[in-house]
């Protein structure tokens, strides 16, 4: 049997965690790689919560938000965006694979683009094997 | 130490159907405080919810975990539960085993059962972590706004205003009416539409509750349910509307000519004009965009003199008003003037535009016989641009052949994939109109498929078809410019299974139904989501269909969907019961999952008070130093602050440091290994 990695997904509550339902409702399938944390918004999530979760051996990581212009909170997905890119350069810098890391925007109309999404990232983390942080690398 | 209990629903088969409820629930009862771990087949029925009641009643647990479906809808439900058995409802936290594992991992039983657990096991981990917050009530403004003055503006203002709350009507143009104004009758009853529009028009109005301000625009959006302070523009008319008569002396001496939007199109209106001969309020404006200043000054300037008389040489417009109502010498604001006003609650009923022929290329949109069906209404009513006889617009010559193509724009991936929902109605609407004045007209009606689906409807529709009007099921694929005028049409007929080519006197396209360009604006001035569809998102596709995501506001009509006039009049009077709710409770509960900032930790740097989108974090004086503080009433908990904070200072309730890290242990390691 592959490899099914753990993602660890923080989700918005208005967009992408909708999203995460409206594709249960549309009985989207998708692999049970993702587990999702429900924020309030994609603004919440400190590098310190992404960082936290590649320590402690999750396989890959996913913010998700609301597109631009959609936020719940006017403009908190811009900061996620900002706070997000900076963080996705630092973790490169570092020596970590960065596409582990990923920043969707998943609208709760887009059920269905939940799940390719989480489909194509596991995919991509299969290829990529298991976090080396786990293995003590 | 927390005393967790974790509930594991069935959900019928929903859940068990999938996930291995048993296996799930024997090992939530491993994990770090939970004291009891129990399994129901429907959790929030009233036997599900009782055995979570009782065990806290018998002071078994003081933290609660449903494991179940999504907590956007059942959180409340389970919240009020523990609530009424004693216990702060805000020590509660759902896992999401159904929308989330067992609806979408199908195809592997052992993947969604394994993934369950660490949901669990999360909801758990941030369920010890809990603390009692109390709910805070503010007092609620006793008045409602409703953005547009359509018929579904007009219905939830005066629904609204019969409840005895007061009610701004606010509406872009300078007369409420909206698309149905320009509609020559309605389906599937044939009422005349401004004869059942017009006199809801004036009791709107007229009605002592209700302010209505035309040629109007919600300038700015704050606050929060209950309390929303709203800055509407006044658009600049450049006439007194306290004195304007709406006799329309202006428009008939004003030489500016520029299409007239309330004809579609059709024919020309002046710069000063009357939207439309039944316009309420019936007021003159001054279109500056269309003036071509024929009096030869700027506005806010002196006339010159005659040099003979000495007296001042007017512009038609002002010479024109008998009401003294135009006076072109006055500094007017070009930007018009606010005016605020305060709500407490907000319903938006904006409306629809249609698309415009020029995006079909292969229809022949250059042809002005080409039409989009609003302008057909316009021409078969009796206040159009023809008076009410079908006079195609090339030579003003009465067609022979008329042809209707639907799902232009709809049901197309090219432009919208949705249904347009009305047009196969008001096409045939107008084909019996038509096919009743005029019996040799050749009607052809061009279908993907005919959709009847409302009550009379298909009886209309199987009427139609009786009188002779020719049905075609199949796509027309191109619209050719022929001589005279005329255009050949080349469809597909799927019963005759064959391709069909005529040249026909007229066309009418069922464009799509759209927003206007101008929503996206608004929806940002009002917290508007569109998740990636084409419309203003509902709350809850089924169960909050006139709420959305912002408490406080909520949608009625074609904003939220394409909707025909009964649909959006049914959705309009919810609405404006779903808006009244809180004006009447007369207070509303502010949920208390906002952020606050513990000012011992605060360093006073400062980086927090611009990163928040509501303005509601100032430096204010504590101990003799600066610290930030936030405005709790202002607060609506997205927590941009918190993350922001290098000071670790700000605490967003329900979303603590220490919950998300146990929700990412959890997730890693299974929770077991984290005890602290």
């Amino acid at each position: 049997m592959s490899f099914c990695p753990n993602i660890v997904g923080f989700a918005c509550q208005w967009c992408t965690y909708a999203g995460a339902d409206l594709a249960g409702n549309l009985r989207a399938k998708y692999p049970p790689s993702i587990k999702l944390i429900k924020v309030p918004c994609s603004g919440r999530v400190e590098p310190e919560h992404v960082l936290e979760a590649f320590a402690q051996g999750a396989d890959g990581v996913l913010v998700g938000g609301c597109h631009f212009g959609d936020c719940h909170y006017k403009t908190g997905n811009h900061k996620t965006s900002q706070r997000m890119k900076i963080f996705a350069k630092l973790l490169a810098d570092s020596g970590f694979d960065p596409r582990r890391f990923r920043l969707e925007w998943i609208s709760g109309a887009e059920g269905y683009r939940f799940a390719e999404v989480v489909e194509e990232f596991t995919k991509e983390l299969q290829e990529l094997g298991p976090n080396p942080i786990k293995e003590g690398v | 130490m927390a005393k967790v209990g974790v509930y594991v629903c069935h959900c019928g088969s929903n859940i068990a159907g999938v996930i291995d409820v048993s296996a799930v629930r024997d090992y939530a009862e491993t994990l770090p405080d939970v004291v009891i771990a129990r399994k129901d087949l429907f959790m929030c029925s009233d036997s599900g919810q009782e055995m979570v009641k009782q065990d806290v009643r018998d002071g078994l647990v003081d933290r609660v975990v449903v494991a179940a479906c999504t907590p956007r809808t059942h959180e409340p439900i389970f919240r009020a539960a523990i609530e009424k058995a004693g216990l702060n409802k805000y020590l509660f936290e759902m896992a999401n085993i159904r929308d989330q594992a067992s609806w979408v991992h199908g195809h592997d039983h052992e993947g969604a059962t394994e993934k369950a657990k660490l949901v669990v096991a999360s909801a758990v981990g941030k369920a010890r972590h809990l603390e009692p917050l109390e709910d805070k009530f503010v007092d609620v403004t006793d008045a409602a706004l409703v953005i547009g003055g359509g018929i579904g503006g007009i219905s939830a203002a005066l629904e609204l205003a019969n409840m005895g709350h007061k009610t701004f009507l606010v509406e872009k143009t300078p007369s409420i009416g909206g698309v149905m104004a320009q509609l020559d009758k309605t389906f599937p009853t044939n009422d005349c539409s401004a004869c059942i529009l017009t006199p809801m028009m004036v009791d709107a109005y007229n009605h002592p509750n209700i302010e209505t301000l035309t040629y109007s625009e919600v300038d700015d959006v704050s606050g929060y349910i209950g309390n929303f302070s709203v800055k509407i523009r006044r658009k600049q008319a450049y006439v007194d509307w306290d004195k304007c008569t709406g006799c329309g002396d202006c428009a008939a001496k004003c030489p500016a000519k520029t299409p007239d939007e309330f004809n579609a199109g059709l024919s020309d209106r002046r710069a000063a004009f009357i939207m439309f001969p039944q316009a309420v309020p019936k007021k003159a404006v001054i279109d500056m965009d269309a003036c071509i200043n024929c009096g030869g000054r700027e506005i806010g300037s002196e006339p010159k003199l005659n040099k003979k008389t000495g007296a001042p040489i007017l512009a038609p417009c002002e010479k024109a008003c008998p009401a003294d109502a135009i006076n072109r010498s006055l500094p007017l604001d070009p930007g018009g003037r606010i005016k605020e006003v305060e709500v407490g609650s907000i319903v938006v009923a904006t409306g629809y535009q249609v698309m415009d022929k020029g995006w079909f290329k292969e229809m022949a949109p250059d042809s002005p016989n080409v039409i989009t069906a609003l302008q057909l209404e316009r021409i078969i009513s009796a206040t159009g641009p023809t008076e009410g006889k079908l006079l195609r617009p090339s030579d003003n010559q009465k067609p022979k052949t008329i042809t209707f193509v639907s799902c232009m724009g709809s049901r197309d991936a090219n432009f919208h994939t949705y249904c347009s929902r009305f047009c196969c109605m008001y096409m045939i609407k107008q084909a019996r109109l038509l096919k009743e004045k005029y019996p040799e007209l050749v009607i052809n009606m061009h279908f993907i498929d005919v959709r009847t689906a409302g009550k009379d409807y298909d009886e209309y529709y199987t009427g139609a078809r009786r009188m002779g009007i020719n049905f075609f099921k199949g796509k027309v694929g191109g619209l050719e410019m022929l001589p005279e005028d005329k255009l050949r049409v080349l469809a597909y007929d799927m019963e005759s299974a064959e391709s069909i080519e005529y040249a026909s006197d007229l066309v009418v396209l069922a464009t799509a139904v759209e927003l206007p360009e101008d929503a996206q604006g608004l929806a940002q001035k009002l917290g508007l989501q569109f998740c990636g569809s084409n419309f203003f998102r509902e709350l809850h596709p089924k169960l909050g269909p006139v709420e959305t995501s912002t408490e406080g506001l909520f949608l009625a009509g074609c904003c939220q969907g394409p909707k025909d006039i009964p649909d959006t009049v049914s959705q309009a009077k919810g609405a404006a019961a779903a808006a009244a709710v809180p004006l009447a409770q007369g207070r509303v509960k502010i949920e208390p999952i906002i952020s606050e900032i513990i000012p011992e930790n605060c360093s006073g740097c400062g980086i927090c008070v611009p990163l928040c989108p509501y303005d509601a974090i100032a430096m204010s004086e504590w101990a003799g130093t600066a610290r930030a503080a936030i405005e709790m009433s202002a607060c609506k908990g997205c927590g941009v602050c918190t993350s922001a904070c290098p000071s670790g200072a700000i605490v967003l309730h329900g979303y603590e440091e220490d919950q998300i890290f146990a929700q990412i242990a959890a997730l890693t390691s299974g929770g077991r290994n984290h005890a602290g």
